[in-house]
């Protein structure tokens, strides 16, 4: 297995009135293909921030991050872009479904990004694999939490991405809704056999996946395998 | 497979441009609103001029019914009878005159212009009349053609009699229309047509009296006009004569309603730029709140210019489609418009589609809604991906991005450009596009000062209420500089146009009340003086001494003569100064209603022989006359010299007698003179009896009852006050439209705050009362703001322009910033209605 992701000394820092605020402090590590890793740490630790430049959201204020052995550094907004279509996937905590679209085509629109054709019974199969062939044409505003983020992850695995980061997946749900969630996206996340990048505080989801990256302060105070991958 | 792909994309983004309108289509319709009308007022004021240019043209030759008319105040000499007849045989001639008519039967009489004709003039269009053939067989008997309205009046018919001088006519028929007769030269000074034969048997053409000749030819074979008049032009100016051709008639025509059109097209001008700033603070909104779709679409990987295509598509085909709804409505409505201006104008208006206006006005609406789009459109392509995780607080400062510059300089030239073709002037577009970026930095700069106060004199001792809704106006995220911006200019553009309206259409205010003078005689004759001031003193009406008048050319002015200035055609002003005929006076004093501001008035001619003069400022000024200037006069053949030796500001809207050039006594006692008297009666039936006894008495004497004459002119402004307030209408509706869409847009955003806060236990009341001193303060500042500008904009155009006084009416101006402080409370109060009844998450899912 390759290496899929690299983080290479990666700091970040925000002016705020005359002072630095410095958000990350030279992080570094590498994630190979088809783990799972979560990134966990209290409220400021930094683990959005991380997430977000690893995504190429974002850009270091120093370091390098490299995905699918691009140096995204070298890469300008729209590139980046395109290296996300092709290789990336995301779930969010708010869901971040957009308002306008139906179900079926908040899930179609990656696809449609990169030109492809009959992408319609595609995305079709994913909402029935969620379970929501039945909501195919509803609004995000008519749809629960739960369902809301089952569309997301529907849109996230279309494009077949490489790499998936989750942003606090189960944070805006209950804890019902939350078990859904989090058996769906493992079982898919298996079925596609992508890499899983999850930012969670929640340290009972962290375990599920087979290393923790632990920040503090915007360090990294650890990097273990965990229980069930060590088992 | 490049081009298939390119295809592809181009389908899906308009896809998703359709998809994301979704709930949306009102507010980009409400945005649309302000092109709609912008576009409409545009339409209507070109489709107008175009159509009157289009008649112009059409109609030319039946402006002056012939190829040729020469005129002057005297009959043609030997020179000009045979100029004539080299140019052509087929002529008409005509004298005109104003004069009294007597109706025997209901014993009326009224001034009216007589028309004595001899030829078959008209050559081109005809008189109409009715009956029809009355225009052919009143030239063959003792008949008369009168003004249709005259008859109504005097409730004459075709086969009455009416006396003109001392000859009595048979009515042959009403006149509705002569050649370049206007309903307003009709109603003011009806016209009678009467066969010339008979015009020396009235006894009217007396020694002094005033009578125009016109001599109308018809081309018998085709003729280089232009070449005709550089050979006739200077021989006419010699002999003291004037020409007029077809094509000059057009020049002329259009020239008198240039004024009328030209501020109409400002008006649309401004209709349309407030459109422009409704557009841009409409999308500024909107794309604020699209700011969490564009980055989940960064984030799918949409390339930046992908979000922006999406939004562009969006707001072109809103642009196309309100631009095609505005040329609709502005072409239904510009077929009204002649209706209200047909009085002035000397032809039937025949209305028709101007398609150049319409793809004019279309055009310019999707320009507008493009360009002023881009620049809130542009800060799409910088928004973040990462505003899926949190807001990005390091987006590129607006300041450095050069596409935005780019596009400021878009629109600046677009408007420059635009307001050039509106304008017709480079300096004076340049002149209007700073004041209206002076205005911008004004209302910014006044955004930022209430922004300022509020902070720094913030009033932490005041009710929660109190202090959250002034605390709304300095917030991250607060609306403050767009309100004040798209409010304030709103409110500067209505201000303005109200307070120079007052200006254009500034109403004659003649007093009729008390002894002011409600009727003027003149054409009288030096004998018939003392009698008919005795008809006056008999009847009980105010005896004033009566104002002579002797008619007079200028020959020279100090070196330089009326000869060299008419061999000199680029003296074009001097020309005009020796080309006119002088109404002169005399007297030993200056009246009550003069005053003289410059120099020593001089009654009397100085001991050594020297004539001094006074000329009135106005006319000085225009025509660089100096104290101590020598002006030469031909007194009817006899030669004057005269000094000037002060000058005069006459009160021009004052009812007397008011001349531009006064001669001291001793000098003109025994010129040619015919006398002015000016009187007062009390009531109508005094004013008929007076008229009737001098017209019977008196046939030669004209009388204008000026009450009838005012009741004219009012009836004449109030006609053109309507047109340019119609039009302005839309100027002011579109303000208001801006203003309400700016509160409006922001709908979603203040429903957000407020739910939070219902959730967090505030009341219903509280809610409204902090969104109603928000939008208070903000509607206030803004409408403050726009009327100082208003002020300073109209005090500019008053001076500089139109060389007047501002004397501006407060109390519409109070009324216009009250009101837009309440439009702007209630349109904001009305947003948030929805939040009081209503649960909270139910309020949040429906507007999502």
């Amino acid at each position: 297995m390759g290496t899929i992701l690299k983080a290479q000394e990666l700091s970040k820092s925000y002016k705020n009135g005359g002072h630095a605020l410095t958000v990350l402090d030279n992080i570094s590590f590498s994630v190979e293909e088809k783990l799972t890793v979560s990134i966990v740490g209290p409220s400021g630790s930094g683990k959005t921030t991380l997430l977000g430049l690893c995504a190429g959201l974002d850009r270091p204020s120093s370091g390098n991050v490299e995905l699918n052995n691009i140096k995204l550094n070298d890469l300008n907004e729209d590139e980046r872009a395109r290296v996300r279509n092709q290789y990336v996937g995301f779930i969010f905590q708010n869901f971040q479904l957009m308002p306008t679209l139906t179900a079926l085509e908040n899930v179609m629109v990656p696809l449609e990004l990169r030109g492809e054709k009959n992408i319609r019974p595609i995305a079709i199969a994913l909402l029935d694999k969620v379970g929501l062939s039945d909501r195919i044409s509803h609004y995000p505003v008519q749809l629960s939490g739960g369902e809301q983020q089952r569309v997301s992850m529907a849109r996230a695995f279309s494009t077949s991405p490489k790499i998936l980061f989750a942003d606090e997946p189960t944070g805006n749900l209950d804890e019902e809704a939350s078990k859904n969630v989090v058996k769906l996206l493992f079982d898919l996340n298996r079925e596609a056999g992508t890499t899983l990048i999850l930012v969670t505080h929640n340290l009972e989801l962290a375990a599920q996946t087979s290393r923790v990256i632990k920040l503090k302060g915007g360090k990294m105070v650890s990097d273990q395998n965990s229980v069930i991958d060590a088992g | 497979m490049q081009v298939s792909r390119v295809i592809y994309k181009i389908k899906w983004l308009l896809k998703m441009a359709w998809r994301d309108s979704r709930r949306n289509r009102s507010r980009l319709i409400l945005f649309g609103s302000s092109v709609i009308l912008g576009i409409a007022a545009l339409v209507a004021v070109y489709s107008l001029e175009d159509n009157l240019r289009r008649n112009v043209d059409i109609q030319a030759a039946t402006l002056i019914g012939a190829d040729l008319e020469i005129s002057g105040n005297r009959p043609a000499n030997d020179t000009i009878t045979r100029l004539m007849d080299s140019i052509s045989s087929v002529q008409s001639h005509e004298r005109s005159f104003a004069s009294m008519i007597y109706f025997p039967k209901g014993n009326g009489s009224r001034l009216v212009q007589v028309r004595a004709l001899q030829g078959p003039f008209p050559y081109y269009g005809i008189l109409e009349t009715i009956p029809g053939n009355a225009q052919q067989s009143f030239r063959n008997r003792r008949a008369a053609l009168l003004d249709r309205a005259l008859m109504l009046q005097y409730d004459a018919m075709p086969g009455d009699s009416v006396q003109i001088g001392e000859v009595t006519f048979v009515i042959e028929g009403a006149l509705l229309k002569a050649p370049g007769q206007t309903g307003l030269s009709a109603s003011i000074a009806p016209v009678v047509y009467i066969p010339m034969k008979y015009l020396d048997q009235t006894g009217l053409m007396q020694k002094g009296s005033r009578i125009g000749y016109r001599y109308y030819l018809k081309f018998t074979k085709a003729v280089n006009t232009d070449a005709l008049v550089k050979n006739i032009e200077q021989r006419l100016d010699a002999n003291g004569y004037n020409f007029d051709t077809v094509e000059s008639e057009k020049e002329d025509t259009g020239r008198s309603f240039r004024d009328l059109t030209n501020y109409l097209e400002i008006v649309g001008l401004i209709a349309l730029l407030l459109g422009c700033i409704g557009v841009a603070s409409a999308i500024h909104i909107y794309v604020r709140e699209k700011i969490g779709t564009i980055a989940i679409l960064r984030c799918l990987g949409a390339k930046s210019s992908d979000a922006f295509l999406i939004f562009l598509i969006q707001i072109t085909c809103i642009g196309i489609f309100c631009s095609l709804a505005g040329a609709a409505l502005g072409t239904l409505i510009q077929q009204f418009l002649p209706y209200l201006i047909q009085d002035l104008i000397p032809f039937k208006i025949e209305s028709s589609l101007s398609w150049p206006s319409i793809t004019q006005g279309i055009g310019v609406g999707i320009i507008i809604s493009i360009l002023f789009a881009l620049l809130p459109l542009v800060s799409v392509r910088k928004i973040s991906p990462l505003n899926t995780l949190r807001i990005s607080f390091q987006q590129s400062r607006p300041s450095r991005d050069p596409v935005r510059w780019l596009v400021n300089v878009l629109i600046v030239s677009f408007v420059l450009l635009f307001m050039y073709m509106q304008l017709h002037n480079f300096m004076k577009a340049i002149v209007l596009l700073a004041g209206i970026l002076a205005a911008f930095a004004a209302l910014i700069g006044m955004a930022a000062l209430l922004m300022w106060l509020v902070k720094k004199f913030f009033p932490a001792s005041w009710s929660y209420v109190w202090r959250q809704g002034l605390s709304n106006l300095y917030r991250p995220n607060n609306q403050t500089f767009l309100m004040v911006m798209a409010i304030g200019f709103g409110t500067a553009f209505i201000c303005t146009l109200f307070l120079v309206q007052s200006l254009l259409v500034d109403r004659v205010k003649f007093s009729s009340s008390g002894e002011q003078p409600n009727i003027v005689l003149f054409d009288i004759q030096s004998d018939q003086r003392n009698e008919l001031l005795q008809i006056a003193k008999q009847q009980g009406l105010p005896v004033r001494p009566t104002v002579p008048i002797v008619s007079m050319r200028l020959e020279q002015v100090n070196d330089l003569k009326s000869s060299q200035v008419q061999e000199d055609t680029s003296r074009e002003q001097s020309m005009r100064l020796f080309s006119r005929e002088y109404r002169v006076t005399f007297r030993d004093t200056i009246t009550p209603y003069e005053k003289v501001v410059e120099g020593t008035w001089k009654g009397k001619v100085d001991p050594a022989g020297t004539i001094y003069i006074s000329i009135e400022k106005g006319f000085a000024s225009r025509f660089n006359l100096k104290l101590g200037d020598t002006l030469h006069f031909n007194v009817q053949g006899a030669m004057v010299e005269t000094v000037i030796s002060s000058f005069r500001e006459v009160e021009w809207f004052r009812i007397q007698a008011n001349f531009l050039v006064v001669f001291p006594v001793g000098v003109l006692e025994e010129a040619p003179q015919f006398h002015v008297f000016l009187t007062h009666t009390p009531t109508q039936e005094a004013s008929v009896k007076f008229q009737q006894e001098t017209v019977k008495r008196f046939p030669n004497i004209s009388i204008i009852d000026l009450d009838l004459v005012l009741s004219t002119l009012n009836d004449l402004l109030d006609k053109i006050a309507f047109v340019i307030r119609f039009i302005a209408i839309f100027s002011i509706i579109t303000g208001l439209v801006v203003l309400v869409s700016s509160i409006r847009i922001s709908r979603y955003q203040r429903m957000q705050e407020n739910v939070l806060l219902r959730t967090l236990g505030a009341s219903g009341k509280q809610v409204l009362w902090i969104t109603a001193l928000e939008y208070f303060f903000l509607g206030s500042m803004a409408a403050a703001a726009g009327i100082i500008i208003a002020f300073a904009a109209s005090w500019s155009l008053a001076h500089f322009n139109f060389e007047s006084p501002l004397n501006p009416e407060f109390l519409p101006v109070v009324i216009i910033y009250l009101s837009i402080a309440a439009i702007t409370v209630i349109t904001g109060m009305l947003n948030s209605r929805g939040t009081l009844n209503r649960p909270p998450l139910e309020i949040l899912r429906e507007e999502v």
